[in-house]
């Protein structure tokens, strides 16, 4: 890379970097060689990171003034949105952000499994990003628990009671958890402490995350290999801080609307009573963004296979790279993946739809069809589709038609789409 | 670029959608009124929350309590707006439980404006034991407890009816069309007349229901007209700058070529 | 002409945009500034009225307003001379009596020592006021600064008689 040899112009720079090489690592991120091609679906990565950042520094805030404790959470929280100065804002703010955090996850993810970021060289950024994920999950749910509503009361218990279903040590299990033969104070103390901490955590998985990226560098929508720069790459500042700026603007337009119009449009009103442990919701639903899993788990009609289903419909992912045997990265180029791809999308939100409605009647049955295909996606399209799939020809570069053979009639065509 | 306005219009396509499909998922549409606090630039009607007030503490208190009100809320910006005075005059009417004293005893005055509203019942369980086994919630957040909101809580205070033939009740519970499961254990707490409303308004059953809801949205939401404001200036600015941002955008990558 | 033109529109879009984005920023950090500002809840408790109808000549007594200790004192005749007959020459913080105690027979002062935050003890100390324990200042009968390291006299907060029984601190 181009930054190896950096050195600072000033004097005082240079016997800084040579002790910390902060300046060197500064010039790396500003140069960074970056695929010119890239379209608005990567500038998800940059808008993930403010995500996290707003979350830790208006959660900081809030546990200023937040009370983890059974009797007094409510309360707390009551007080942050009616006396704590500017209280409200601060926790609309958190809460509608971890929707938009999940939302833009998704939509990261998704684009990896278009333009096949996880593949070889890219494993690692990729099982880095599923376990990002899954702590995202496990603090988005303890964050759910800490307003001690009833939603927040019932959801904890029955996803820690998903381990009551190991057998032989099930309920020792699901007591450690606890702190006690149900959930109560000593829960919400220490989901409260976890989910202080694993933000935190997640920050330094994003910090690896970003570093394996730049070893190989960014994939890009053609999906062909731009390391070095070239004419196929612009440096990272500022064409690609500007281009994500934009779009994280944008997105925070629509993040604006949540906060201020619509701000419990995405939590659920029973949350607004206050937890009380002798009283179940009608209808128990969790977030919007846990519901495909949700619908996963109920699908299974035995109660130890449903949660082994559940898992394993997250640790699929983990072994992704591994199932996609195809050489060919993007869906560009791979006409038959394209559609199968747009499937497996519908056959997710089928499944979070599913998991919001009751599991009865033909929604339960819907369910098992959207779960089996979800398995059948992973475990036998892909493996077969890498083998019998006819892909198209991938140029050689992202200039390929200018700089000369036969233009790709595929780049072309997506270049109209794109600008 | 098209693709991404695409996406963001579905969002916003598809949050409309089910959030007005949530509300019109109940077993029956719920009843409605022009709520003054509705909308972008949505603002509570001072007067309806002035009466509402009234009509909770003269029919409501006696069973719900408002445990995350104070009494200085009352004369707070963005609430009823009642003067100083008035609010301080409303707190004296109350007797709270204070101390203990020098002398270690447990004492009653007159409460203050930095008092929280007087509950009617020492506790949930007297609470409970007062109402024929039924607790009467607290309705400091009531309407942002129950899916459907101002319209599920008015259409509830309206939606008593006789039993429909071939249902019978037991003593002590009521028929009521909006309730999950019609049975209400609330004997109908409005009827024409009822309270006689200090500015003169007719104090039909529509009227009461109304003003109560709009209190009752207000205490639920204290911050709303805040909110309204602040987001409007928020987003306002958020696409001056999405404008500024995408020209400077441009005009940095003009400087790419060849273009792709 | 045209190309000598670019350059400076180009520099007015980034200065405008650089300009107006600092300002979301700011706008955007003043709440979380601002959370940790006394809430309303703790505003609503400003003032405190208290009933001093028991209090003898020459006691005081001890309530917490603000969450600081705040003395009420029934000076005695003989203290009220004492507090007056003082120079002011010979004052570190120079205040007379009479401004510190409108009410003569009655002195309200926060008891907080001046130095670094303690709170001073009664009727102790080398002029038969307040003195502090934590590093010896010595106060007299009108809460001034006499002796030691405190720099200024006992403050007097804003209060008032609502009748002659009660007084409302803040």
């Amino acid at each position: 890379m181009s930054d190896q040899n950096y050195v600072p112009s000033s004097k005082l720079g240079k016997w800084f970097n040579d002790r910390l090489p902060l300046l060197s690592l500064s010039a790396h991120l500003r140069e960074y060689p970056t695929p010119k091609n890239l379209n608005y679906w990567w500038t998800f990565g940059g808008i993930l990171t403010f995500c996290l950042i707003a979350q830790i520094v208006t959660g900081v805030v809030l546990a200023m003034h937040y009370v983890a404790h059974a009797d007094l959470a409510f309360d707390s929280v009551e007080h942050i949105m009616r006396d704590v100065n500017y209280g409200w804002l601060i926790r609309y703010v958190h809460a509608n952000g971890a929707s938009m955090f999940f939302l833009a996850v998704y939509i990261h993810i998704f684009r990896a499994l278009y333009y096949g970021s996880y593949k070889s060289p890219r494993e690692v950024i990729w099982i880095i990003g599923m376990i990002i994920y899954l702590l995202m999950m496990m603090t988005a749910f303890m964050g759910y628990v800490l307003p001690w509503g009833q939603m927040s009361f019932w959801g904890a218990t029955v996803i820690t009671s998903l381990f009551s279903a190991i057998p032989l040590f099930g309920e020792s299990i699901t007591n450690w958890l606890w702190g006690g033969f149900a959930v109560d104070n000593p829960t919400l103390t220490r989901f409260f402490s976890l989910h202080y901490l694993l933000p935190f955590l997640i920050l330094g998985l994003v910090i690896l995350h970003i570093w394996a990226l730049h070893v190989p560098g960014n994939n890009n929508p053609v999906g062909i290999d731009l390391k070095k720069p070239s004419k196929d790459t612009v440096p990272f500042h500022p064409y690609i801080v500007i281009k994500d700026l934009f779009a994280l603007l944008l997105f925070l337009i629509v993040f604006a609307f949540f906060v201020f119009y619509a701000p419990n449009i995405l939590g659920h009103s029973d949350n607004y009573i206050e937890a009380n442990p002798m009283v179940t919701p009608a209808h128990i639903v969790p977030e919007w963004y846990l519901l495909p899993f949700y619908a996963i788990l109920r699908s299974v009609p035995d109660k130890l296979l449903g949660v082994v289903a559940m898992f394993a419909s997250i640790f699929i992912l983990v072994i992704l790279p591994w199932l996609d045997t195809s050489k060919v990265r993007s869906a560009i180029f791979r006409p038959l993946y394209k559609q199968f791809y747009w499937i497996l999308v519908v056959d997710v939100i089928l499944l979070g739809y599913m998991g919001a409605m009751p599991a009865e009647g033909t929604y339960l049955l819907i369910a098992r069809v959207a779960t089996a295909y979800y398995f059948l996606h992973f475990l036998i399209i892909l493996p077969i589709l890498g083998k019998k799939e006819k892909t198209l020809p991938v140029p050689l570069s992202i200039t390929e038609p200018v700089l000369g053979g036969a233009p790709n009639p595929e780049i072309v065509k997506r270049k109209e789409i794109y600008h | 670029m098209k693709n991404f306005i695409k996406l963001i219009s579905i969002i916003f396509l598809s949050v409309v959608f089910f959030g007005q499909k949530a509300f019109t998922e109940e077993s029956k549409k719920l009843l409605s009124t022009d709520w003054s606090f509705k909308g972008y630039f949505g603002k509570f009607d001072r007067a309806s929350l002035q009466r509402g007030y009234q009509v909770y503490t003269e029919v409501c208190a006696s069973c719900h309590s408002m445990k995350y009100l104070s009494y200085r809320n009352l004369a707070e910006e963005g609430g009823p707006e009642f003067s100083e005075e008035e609010a301080k005059a409303i707190a004296a009417n109350f007797e709270v439980i204070d101390g203990p004293n020098d002398d270690g005893e447990m004492f009653t005055r007159p409460a203050k404006l930095s008092d929280k509203f007087v509950s009617p019942y020492k506790n949930d369980k007297e609470a409970i034991a007062s109402n024929g086994g039924a607790y009467p919630p607290d309705m400091s957040v009531l309407v942002k407890a129950r899916s459907g909101g101002a319209d599920y809580v008015y259409s509830l205070l309206l939606g008593y009816e006789d039993p429909p033939a071939g249902v019978t009740l037991d003593d002590g519970v009521y028929y009521n069309s909006y309730m999950y499961g019609n049975n209400i254990k609330m004997p109908n707490p409005l009827s024409e007349g009822l309270i006689e409303y200090n500015d003169g308004t007719i104090a039909t059953e529509e009227q009461m229901a109304k003003d109560v809801v709009t209190f009752l949205a207000w205490s639920a939401e204290p911050h709303l007209e805040a909110r309204h404001k602040i987001g409007f200036k928020a987003i306002i600015y958020l696409i001056i700058l999405t404008i500024l941002a995408y020209l400077s955008m441009k005009r940095l990558w003009s400087r790419i070529e060849p273009k792709v | 002409m045209s190309d000598q033109k670019a350059p400076k529109r180009r520099d007015f879009l980034f200065t405008a945009s650089y300009a107006i984005g600092a300002v979301g920023v700011g706008a955007a950090v003043w709440p979380l500034v601002d959370q940790m500002n006394p809430d309303r809840s703790v505003k609503a408790l400003a003032s405190t009225e208290v009933d001093v109808s028991s209090l003898e000549p020459g006691k005081s007594i001890t309530v917490l307003w603000r969450g600081k200790p705040v003395f009420i004192k029934r000076r005695t005749q003989e203290e009220i001379d004492d507090a007056r007959s003082v120079k002011l020459n010979d004052l570190k913080h120079p205040e007379k009596d009479e401004d510190r105690a409108k009410n003569p027979e009655w002195l309200v002062m926060l008891g907080v020592c001046t130095h670094l935050g303690c709170v001073p003890l009664g009727d102790k100390g080398e002029y038969n006021g307040w003195f502090c324990p934590c590093h010896g200042s010595h106060y007299d009968t009108s809460g001034r600064i006499r002796k030691g390291p405190a720099p200024k006299n006992l403050e007097i907060p804003k209060y008032e008689f609502v009748n002659s029984n009660t007084i409302k601190i803040g």
